[in-house]
C-alpha cells in the first residue's frame, strides 16, 4: 500500500482535523486514512456496508445495524468525524447526542418509549421477552439523569 | 504497519470497556443504565478503527529506504538487476525446469501401466525436482530445522499457512500428499494432472457436506502406509505470516501423530503472503521473482499426540501454540473462513445473551 500520507496532503489534513473539532491528532488522522483504504477495498471514496460487516467485530456487535445507517457512504472527512465522538476529548454533550441519534434512528427529533424498547430489543435479541423488555415502563425504576434533548 | 514505529496505537485513545462501570451489586436498577449503550457503542467504534481480524491480511509493505540522493540511484541499479537481469534468468530456469519435467513426466504418468511402485517413486522424485526448480526460480534460501518427515502411517503435518509457496518449500523437502482447495486456471491443471500423482484431497470450501466426505478421506489417506505422508494447512486461509487464525480441528481427529511444521518468512527480503483477494498467484509469483530472495526457516517440529481427557479443540489449541511460539506469530481468536462468509448469528446471540441476563439478574434484585 505505500506511504498513506503521500496521499493525503497536509492541506487536507487540516481540512479534515478542522471538520473534526480539532479532536484528533495529525498523526491520529494519517493513520485513520490508512485504515480507511483498508477497509474501502475498491477505493471508492467511502467505505460500503458490505465492507464494514466483513470485520466480524463489528458484525457481531448488537447495534451494528443502527450504526451502520450512520456511518455507511460517508467520505473521509465524515468518517473521522464520526469516530471524533468516541475521543476521550469529547464533550460529554457531544457523546450524548450521538447515543441519541443511535436511539432515535429514524430522526424524528425525540426519542419515545418505543425507541427505548427497540434498541433493548437490539441488546438482548431473542434472550428477552416483550414483556420483560416493556419492564422499564415500571415505575420502579428510577431515571436519575434528566437530559436536555434538543 | 509502515508507520507504526511513529504512529500512535489508536486504541489507546478509545475508551476501553474496562471503563465501563462494574457490575456492582445495587438494588435498584436505573433506567440510565438501559440507556446508556456506550460501551456497545465504543466496542463497535473500536473494531471500525482497528480489529484483530483484518489484521491478519495485512500486507507488509517494507520501508522505503530509497528516499535520499545515495539511495536512490542504488536502488535504481537494484531494480534494473532485479527485472532486467535477475527476473529472465529466473524465468527461464523455470521455463526449462517445466520442460525437462513434463518430458520425463508425461510418458511416465501415462505409458507406464497401473499404480506400480516404480512409476510412484519416478513422479515423486519428478515433483520434488520440479519444486525445487521452483523454489531456485525465486532463490529461496531456505533452512530446514529439525528431524525430516519419514513415511510412516498414522501420522499427519500441519503447518501454519501464508502462501501456496508453503507447500512447494515443503514439497521440495518431501513428497508429501496434501488436501486442497481446486483453483481456477493453470493452477487447476497442475492440480489436476500432477499433484494426484503424490495423492492429493479435493474439498470445497463453500460446500457444508464436504467436511464429512473430506473427513473420511482424509481417515482413508492416513491408514495406508504406501501413502504419501499427508500435510494440512489447519487454518483454512492464508494469513500473513504475523498471525495465526483458528485452527481447523478437522486434521486432529484422525487418531493419528500430529507432527507440527512451523514456516515463517524473513520479510526483510520479500513480502510473501499471498492475498488471494488482491492478487491473482501469477502477479503473486511475478513479485517473488523479482525480489532479490525469499528467505525463510522452517522447523519440524516434535509429533503431538492427543493427551488422556484433552478433548480435540485442546489438543488443536495446544498444536496451534506450538507453531505461533516456535514461528513467532500471534494468536488470533477467529475462524479463517470469515474472509468468505459473514460470522454465524450465533456470536451476536450470544452476546445479547449475555446483556439480557445481566438485566434480568438485577431486576429481580428489585
Amino acid at each position: 500500500m505505500g506511504n498513506a500520507s503521500s496521499m493525503l496532503t497536509q492541506y487536507d489534513i487540516e481540512e479534515v482535523q478542522e471538520h473534526c473539532g480539532y479532536l484528533f491528532s495529525q498523526q491520529e488522522i494519517v493513520s485513520l486514512y490508512e485504515r480507511f483504504c483498508q477497509l474501502d477495498r475498491s477505493a471508492k471514496g467511502f467505505v460500503s456496508e458490505d465492507e464494514f460487516l466483513s470485520i466480524p467485530e463489528f458484525s457481531t456487535n448488537p447495534l451494528s445495524q443502527r450504526l451502520l445507517r450512520m456511518v455507511d457512504g460517508l467520505n473521509f472527512k465524515d468518517f473521522v468525524s464520526f469516530l471524533s465522538t468516541f475521543s476521550a476529548r469529547a464533550s460529554l454533550q457531544q457523546k450524548i447526542e450521538l447515543i441519541f441519534k443511535v436511539h432515535d434512528i429514524d430522526g424524528k427529533g425525540k426519542v419515545t418509549f418505543k425507541d427505548l424498547v427497540e434498541v433493548l430489543r437490539d441488546l438482548t435479541g431473542s434472550s428477552m421477552s416483550e414483556q420483560q423488555r416493556e419492564i422499564i415502563d415500571h415505575p420502579g425504576l428510577k431515571m436519575e439523569v434528566e437530559v436536555p434533548i434538543d | 504497519m509502515a508507520s507504526s514505529l511513529y504512529a500512535p496505537n489508536l486504541e489507546d485513545y478509545l475508551p476501553t470497556e474496562s471503563d465501563s462501570p462494574p457490575q456492582e451489586p445495587t438494588t435498584s436498577l436505573n433506567l440510565r443504565d438501559l440507556l446508556d449503550i456506550s460501551p456497545v457503542l465504543t466496542q463497535a467504534a473500536g473494531a471500525i478503527v482497528d480489529d484483530s481480524f483484518t489484521r491478519c491480511f495485512k500486507s507488509n509493505s517494507p520501508e522505503p529506504w530509497n528516499w535520499n540522493i545515495y539511495l536512490f540511484p542504488l536502488w535504481c541499479l537494484g531494480v534494473v538487476i532485479r527485472y532486467g537481469l535477475l527476473f529472465p534468468l529466473r524465468a527461464l530456469t523455470l521455463l526449462l525446469g517445466w520442460l525437462a519435467f513434463f518430458a520425463a513426466f508425461f510418458p511416465v504418468h501415462f505409458l507406464m501401466k497401473g499404480k506400480s511402485k516404480l512409476k510412484r517413486k519416478i513422479e515423486r522424485k519428478l515433483v520434488e525436482m520440479m519444486c525445487s526448480v521452483f523454489v531456485a526460480s525465486w532463490t529461496g534460501v531456505i533452512k530446514y530445522h529439525g528431524p525430516r518427515p519419514s513415511s510412516r502411517p498414522y501420522q499427519v503435518f500441519v503447518a501454519n499457512h501464508t502462501s501456496m509457496i508453503d507447500f512447494i518449500i515443503l514439497e521440495q523437502m518431501t513428497a508429501f500428499a496434501v488436501i486442497m482447495q481446486k483453483h481456477p486456471g493453470w493452477v487447476g491443471f497442475i492440480q489436476k494432472t500432477i499433484l494426484e500423482s503424490v495423492g492429493c484431497i479435493w474439498f470445497n470450501r463453500n460446500d457444508h457436506n464436504d467436511r464429512e466426505v473430506v473427513g473420511r478421506k482424509l481417515r482413508d489417506h492416513v491408514q495406508h502406509p504406501d501413502n504419501n505422508p499427508l500435510l494440512i494447512f489447519p487454518e483454512g486461509t492464508c494469513v500473513n505470516n504475523q498471525y495465526t487464525v483458528m485452527f481447523k480441528k478437522g486434521a486432529f481427529e484422525l487418531g493419528s501423530a500430529v507432527c507440527p511444521i512451523a514456516i515463517k518468512y524473513n520479510k526483510i527480503f520479500v513480502d510473501a503472503f499471498w492475498n488471494s483477494k488482491k492478487q491473482s498467484f501469477t502477479k503473486h509469483l511475478g513479485r517473488l521473482m523479482t525480489s532479490w530472495a525469499v528467505v525463510c526457516d522452517v522447523w519440524f517440529l516434535e509429533p503431538q499426540y492427543l493427551r488422556e481427557g484433552e478433548t480435540s479443540i485442546e489438543f488443536t489449541e495446544r498444536v496451534r501454540d506450538i507453531i505461533a511460539a516456535r514461528a513467532g506469530l500471534k494468536k488470533v481468536p477467529w475462524d479463517g473462513y470469515l474472509k468468505h462468509n459473514r460470522p454465524s448469528p450465533k456470536h451476536t446471540e450470544e452476546k445479547q445473551r449475555m446483556f439480557a441476563e445481566s438485566v434480568l439478574r438485577r431486576l429481580e434484585e428489585n
